[in-house]
């Protein structure tokens, strides 16, 4: 079985992120990670060939500069190879540009069964890429996925939705998000992380791929002001003496909700 | 080129309209020109109501038959779209919903999308939202720019719902055409968490635990602490994804947005993702071990102690209450 991933390699979410003040975008320029959404995927993919009795998990991902340290983390995780879509005239591409080349990154790999992906990356947010992706192949697809099976060439998800969850089959090839916690990512052996180091990751341009309409000019939006919300101010803040919830009850009468 | 032509992604829960949908009504007919809302499913018990809130026509693709929305719908409302009525601007509701068909949609149209809006305007042809950003505390304003139909997505609550007391909207069918490749996707079953006591987006009170609570039996203390306040239990992503409580509970970014009389977040630290779904709160009650939480930036009351601690005590002095 063959699985390929989207993985994003993204800048430290534990570090505040600042804005380009030149473009109003997000500064990618320091050091990225593997963005953690996506260690449910790559793992999900790995299980899933597992189960499947053999197969590999490749990986698809677009990032400037010719970043590859969050690839190397999925490729020690037990991923087998990559394709990564480096290219300057990428700065500023929207979703849609962004779906558009890595499913050509995909179809570059060839021969996919399944294309996991999170279900939104951790610094954008967006939410629309997996299901863009799934037009742009001609696949079906199912988002929010919390549990995902692959029984006699068809998946059985659990996908998750606002009131529960629903039961949904899904012929195979298919693109399936995957929710975080589908399933407990595994930490990457000593074994991994050196043999990562020489698994390859094909490094290709946009045009390499075919994709040409790209970054701002094809974004097909413009960012026009940058401002600074109103901040809600703090209250009180108290100790606990061991009488703190006397306080809570008083503020709740003073409210009239007690 | 104006706004005239403005399509709604409506969605209803066992025959009545969300609260979402009447949000984005409200809005689009604000900006003039016709509203449509286009719909999955069937629209007959709800044409009433989506016209009352500003709709003058609903396009309906009629059950789906348990197929996946995304490809579905899109498709039908492309169909729509080349039969001829080619709408400026489509509003779409921030939930999975309306990011899959708006995927969809995308691509098929070859157009950008922005979500996580909380605001739009209209100036002339042009239209511009505002994102915030950054645990919200940056707003980006990004106008649309070439041709429409121009995608967003909003946020909920972003905008109040008021009824404009218009008749029904004319019930107008878009059936699926044939999906192809990209059809196959079906719900087979559907399961829903019982839950009683207020829904967690409309409740006046509620009480969200996290990490700091320790472990999963100690939710019990947010159970019973939003029991007593009549209110409703939430829960931060770090306790959803630790598998402590199912992910309606989870209030923050990729959660639900509330926006209570008061809030209580026990054992929380007020990640920014997490201060997305609740900072709109009017009061806010954070405890905490940590000084230096983040949730202390905007609470209205902060505890600064031990959750095992002061909610037992609050808990028996409102239960003693009576």
């Amino acid at each position: 079985m063959k699985v390929i991933v989207c993985v994003k390699q993204i800048p430290d979410p534990a570090l505040p992120g600042e804005l380009d003040s030149a473009t109003n975008t997000l500064k990618r320029d320091g050091k990225l990670i593997l963005d953690e959404s996506d260690s449910y995927g790559v793992e999900m993919a790995l299980q899933l060939v597992d189960a499947a009795g053999g197969g590999e998990v490749a990986l698809v991902s677009m990032a400037p500069n010719g970043e590859v340290s969050g690839l190397r983390t999925a490729l020690a995780m037990g991923a087998a190879q990559g394709v990564l879509v480096s290219d300057p005239g990428l700065a500023g591409s929207d979703a849609l540009t962004t779906a558009k080349v890595l499913a050509a990154a995909v179809q570059r790999l060839g021969g996919a069964d399944l294309v996991l992906a999170g279900t939104e990356s951790s610094d954008g947010y967006t939410g629309t890429v997996p299901e863009q992706m799934a037009e742009v192949l001609g696949l079906p697809s199912v988002t929010f996925a919390k549990s995902v099976a692959v029984e006699g060439g068809s998946l059985k998800v659990n996908r998750q939705t606002e009131a529960g969850y629903d039961e949904v089959t899904c012929p195979l090839p298919a693109v399936v998000s995957v929710t975080a916690g589908v399933v407990e990512p595994r930490y990457p052996s000593f074994k991994g992380i050196m043999a990562a180091k020489s698994k390859p990751v094909d490094t290709v341009t946009a045009a390499d791929l075919g994709v040409t309409a790209t970054g701002w000019d094809a974004a097909g939006q413009q960012i026009t002001s940058v401002t600074q919300a109103p901040t809600r101010e703090a209250g009180e803040v108290i100790e606990d003496d061991g009488e703190a919830h006397v306080k809570i009850v008083e503020f709740l009468e003073g409210l009239k909700v007690i | 080129m104006t706004i005239s032509n403005i399509w709604v992604f409506a969605q209803a829960n066992d025959g009545a309209v969300t609260t979402g949908t009447l949000e984005l009504l409200t809005k689009a007919r604000s900006l003039g020109g016709t509203v449509s809302a286009v719909i999955g499913g069937d629209a007959s018990a709800v044409a009433g109501t989506l016209g009352e809130f500003g709709a003058s026509r609903v396009y309906a693709t009629g059950d789906l038959g348990g197929a996946l929305p995304g490809a579905a719908i899109a498709s039908a409302l492309v169909a729509v779209i080349e039969g001829g009525d080619r709408p400026d601007l489509i509003m779409f509701p921030q939930n999975y919903e309306g990011r899959d068909v708006m995927a969809r949609l995308s691509v098929k149209l070859d157009r950008t999308v922005i979500t996580n809006n909380t605001d739009l305007s209209v100036d002339g042809d042009s239209v511009t939202v505002i994102t915030p950003v950054f645990g919200g505390n940056t707003l980006v304003a990004t106008t649309f720019s070439g041709e429409g139909p121009f995608l967003a997505a909003f946020r909920p609550k972003s905008f109040a719902a008021e009824s404009a007391g218009g008749g029904a909207a004319e019930v107008m069918a878009a059936p699926v055409p044939d999906l192809g490749s990209t059809g196959g996707a079906t719900v087979t079953a559907v399961h829903v968490e019982e839950s009683t006591g207020p829904k967690l987006d409309e409740a006046e009170v509620v009480v969200s635990g996290g990490r700091g609570l320790g472990e999963a039996d100690k939710f019990a203390m947010v159970d019973d602490l939003a029991k007593v306040l009549k209110g409703a239990a939430g829960a931060s992503r770090a306790i959803v994804d630790a598998g402590w409580v199912p992910y309606s509970m989870q209030v923050g970014q990729t959660g639900k947005v509330v926006k209570p009389n008061v809030y209580i977040a026990a054992g929380i630290s007020g990640a920014t993702q997490h201060m997305v779904g609740m900072k709109g709160s009017k009061h806010i009650i954070a405890i905490n071990k940590d000084a230096e939480a983040p949730i202390f930036g905007v609470a209205d009351l902060g505890i600064v102690g031990d959750v095992h601690k002061v909610l037992p005590k609050l808990l028996e002095a409102l239960q003693g209450r009576g």
